[in-house]
């Protein structure tokens, strides 16, 4: 078919419908993309937001500081441990959630066809409460006068509270615990579409139940685990309010970070540079991601 | 590669590679004979029990093609999977070779399963499908790539082996199906209607394949079907079975032509019911009286008291019937079918009832008489078979 004309009524109709989707693209997505990145090159002002002066001095906050004595130049030692501990939790966030998802998932998927939807509907429960009180409620479970060490000082098993509140651990607790359904619900749609006979026929070809689970159910709910993850990992090195709160605001993520130098900090062009670099620490984790998962087991076998 | 049948026996016939310890120590018996002694298995769901396989006993010696054959529903696929391991039964025991299999899981069962679908792993090639109960056993690389090898050539897929079983047709993943279940050198080989899923011509293709395979491998078949054509040419032995139970065992002759039950004449090829009264009994054979008064001589179900006066069913199979001048029944012609090798013609007797006869249909026949014509029936010697209800 010959491309019609462009001043032609059908291609301008067509121009006209897309326009809602090329809108959202513009002035949602990739338009606020390019203000971040303009503002990473400007100067801060005085008071917050930023003067139109040439600078790179946000991006060489990224990664290294002045003394403010001596003007001497080191590395931004603590921007690197809270990129290190960003990028650790989400990991982590990841791991405990694909643990305790998988079995969560198998138990939903192996329920019979007219139960299912109860418990995947049990699963999603916990979104109806705002983020800040469920994680005021992993606070009250875990603090030092908290459930847990009320009881286990009742007991006997301890003398002194155990400190979990405003550690690493309590951002781990409470990240698992928020995003753990983001898990479940993409592993249950791959567990959902498995035939049961193929876990008969490895059984009946001599495969213990382990081995069933490591040649057959892992190799085929796979896809599950790729969306699953990353669904967990892209919010999670992103979290705010998790580690606000369980982080007592000493053990900071990427996103108070970045959300101090909008506020407190008054350093709009490092935060719009440090906004930019998280992005390109979840593509490049992506990319490596993919790839690893793409490789075929079973193909290197042969 | 092009490997004669011969070549191919000898192939499959090489000593059998060692076993994972645990199941080679289990089955060094000689005997690959399977016995089912009064097997039940119940399913129940709320207040409602349904009797799958209902006290089944029966004995299936080495190298068989024995089939289960019976309506779907009838518990044959649940008797398969007894023996897979895949069920445990309520009562009763599974011997394989004389030792007990019951309390073993599938895993541990030197019994392999061709599936219905054929549950082929769609992540792995042919190769890797055909060779993972190999895998699954411990056995070297080098071992498994030998076997892998033979088993294509054996099911003639050689040139498959690195594709996956998304990129191949039907009648070659049955084929994988069948070397990934024959790899691991099974002493039976259990087959849950693995032809129901082609079409017509394939299957035919494949009824032969199976033959082939089961005379090469010498390995003992325990073949599902609902098919009784499938059934009558590919089997040794057949069970009928009707709600749960073993109705009739034997070669597909006895079956065919000496039904022992009317459902079992009724499921397997056409047959005319004809209501008789016994008039005197001999040692398997009985003479009958006919609704027209005439008498003719039928064989007697194995231990089926026969008193003297009693009503009976009596099959006759189409083809044992003819038209002649001088017959047992009469009865108007209704309506004549053509089916090239023969006709089938229906007949209305005299007491209302239709029966069906099949005429061979050869060059320089006489003609069928005219539709309405009253004719008569004669029924060939030995034909006519009482059958239990």
């Amino acid at each position: 078919m010959r491309p019609l004309p462009l001043n032609h009524p059908t291609t301008l109709s067509r121009w006209l419908l897309s326009t809602p989707a090329l809108v959202i693209l513009l002035l949602a997505a990739s338009g606020p993309l390019l203000i971040v990145l303009v503002y990473s090159f400007l100067s801060p002002g005085p008071y917050g937001g930023v003067v139109w002066e040439f600078s790179t001095e946000g991006w060489f906050q990224v990664f290294f500081s002045r003394d403010i004595f001596d003007d001497s130049v080191g590395p931004a030692y603590a921007h690197w441990s809270i990129f290190w501990r960003s990028v650790r939790l989400a990991l982590l966030t990841t791991l405990f959630a694909a643990l305790l998802g998988f079995p969560t998932a198998w138990f939903i998927a192996t329920r019979p066809a007219g139960t299912r939807e109860l418990w995947l509907f049990l699963v999603t429960i916990p979104f109806w409460t705002n983020l800040v009180i469920r994680t005021f409620a992993i606070q009250e479970v875990i603090r030092n006068q908290g459930l847990i060490n009320s009881v286990l000082l009742n007991i006997g098993l301890i003398n002194q509270p155990i400190q979990m509140l405003y550690t690493d651990f309590a951002i781990l607790v409470g990240m698992t615990y928020v995003f753990l359904p983001l898990m479940v619900l993409p592993l249950y749609a791959s567990m959902d579409k498995l035939d049961g006979r193929l876990l008969e026929a490895a059984y009946d070809l001599y495969a213990s139940r382990m081995r069933v689970l490591w040649h057959i159910i892992l190799p085929l709910v796979k896809p599950g685990f790729i969306a699953g993850s990353i669904l967990v990992f892209i919010p999670a090195i992103g979290a705010y309010v998790t580690p606000r709160i369980l982080g007592g605001g000493r053990h900071l993520m990427l996103g108070n970070l970045i959300e101090l130098q909008f506020g407190q900090g008054r350093n709009w062009p490092l935060g719009a540079a440090l906004a930019l670099t998280l992005l390109v620490i979840v593509l490049v984790a992506l990319l490596v991601y993919i790839r690893l998962v793409m490789r075929d087991p079973e193909r290197e076998h042969g | 590669m092009d490997t004669s049948a011969d070549e191919r026996r000898i192939l499959y016939n090489q000593p059998p590679n060692p076993l994972r310890p645990e199941i080679a120590v289990t089955w060094n018996a000689t005997r690959s004979d399977i016995e089912i002694i009064d097997l039940s298995k119940v399913f129940s769901s709320g207040n409602e029990t349904f009797k799958a396989v209902d006290h089944v006993t029966v004995h299936i010696p080495d190298n068989e093609f024995f089939t289960l054959l019976g309506p779907s529903g009838c518990g044959k696929t649940t008797l398969l999977r007894l023996i897979a391991g895949f069920e445990q039964p309520n009562s009763g025991r599974i011997t394989l070779g004389g030792q007990d299999l019951t309390a073993l899981p599938p895993n541990r069962r030197p019994i392999n399963t061709v599936f219905q679908n054929y549950a082929l792993f769609p992540h792995m090639s042919v190769a890797d499908n055909v060779g993972f109960g190999l895998r699954m056993l411990g056995q070297s690389r080098r071992q498994i790539k030998h076997t892998v090898t033979e088993m294509l050539a054996l099911v003639e897929m050689e040139s498959l082996a690195h594709r996956r079983p998304a990129q191949i047709s039907g009648g070659q993943q049955q084929r994988v199906a069948l070397a990934r279940a024959l790899a691991p050198r099974p002493r039976v080989l259990l087959l849950d209607e693995p032809l129901s899923a082609l079409d017509l011509k394939l299957r035919k293709t494949m009824q032969s394949e199976l033959k082939r395979l089961q005379a090469e491998t010498g390995i003992t078949f325990v073949f599902v079907t609902h098919d009784q054509q499938e059934a009558l040419t590919l089997s040794d032995r057949i069970a009928v079975m009707h709600n749960g139970k073993i109705l009739q065992i034997g070669s597909p002759q006895e079956i065919y032509t000496h039904p022992a039950e009317r459902f079992v004449a009724d499921f397997i090829g056409d047959s005319n019911f004809l209501t008789a009264t016994i008039v005197h009994t001999h040692a398997e054979s009985a003479t009958v009286k006919l609704s027209s008064g005439a008498q003719i001589t039928a064989r007697l179900p194995h231990a089926m008291s026969a008193s003297i006066g009693r009503t009976v069913t009596v099959v006759v199979r189409p083809e044992h019937a003819m038209l002649a001048d001088q017959g047992v029944l009469q009865g108007t012609l209704e309506h004549a079918l053509y089916f090239g090798t023969d006709t089938q013609v229906q007949i209305r007797l005299s007491d209302g009832e239709l029966f069906t006869l099949r005429r061979q249909n050869t060059v320089g026949q006489l003609p069928l008489p005219a539709l309405g014509t009253v004719v008569n029936i004669a029924i060939a010697e030995g034909a006519a078979q009482v059958v239990r209800h």
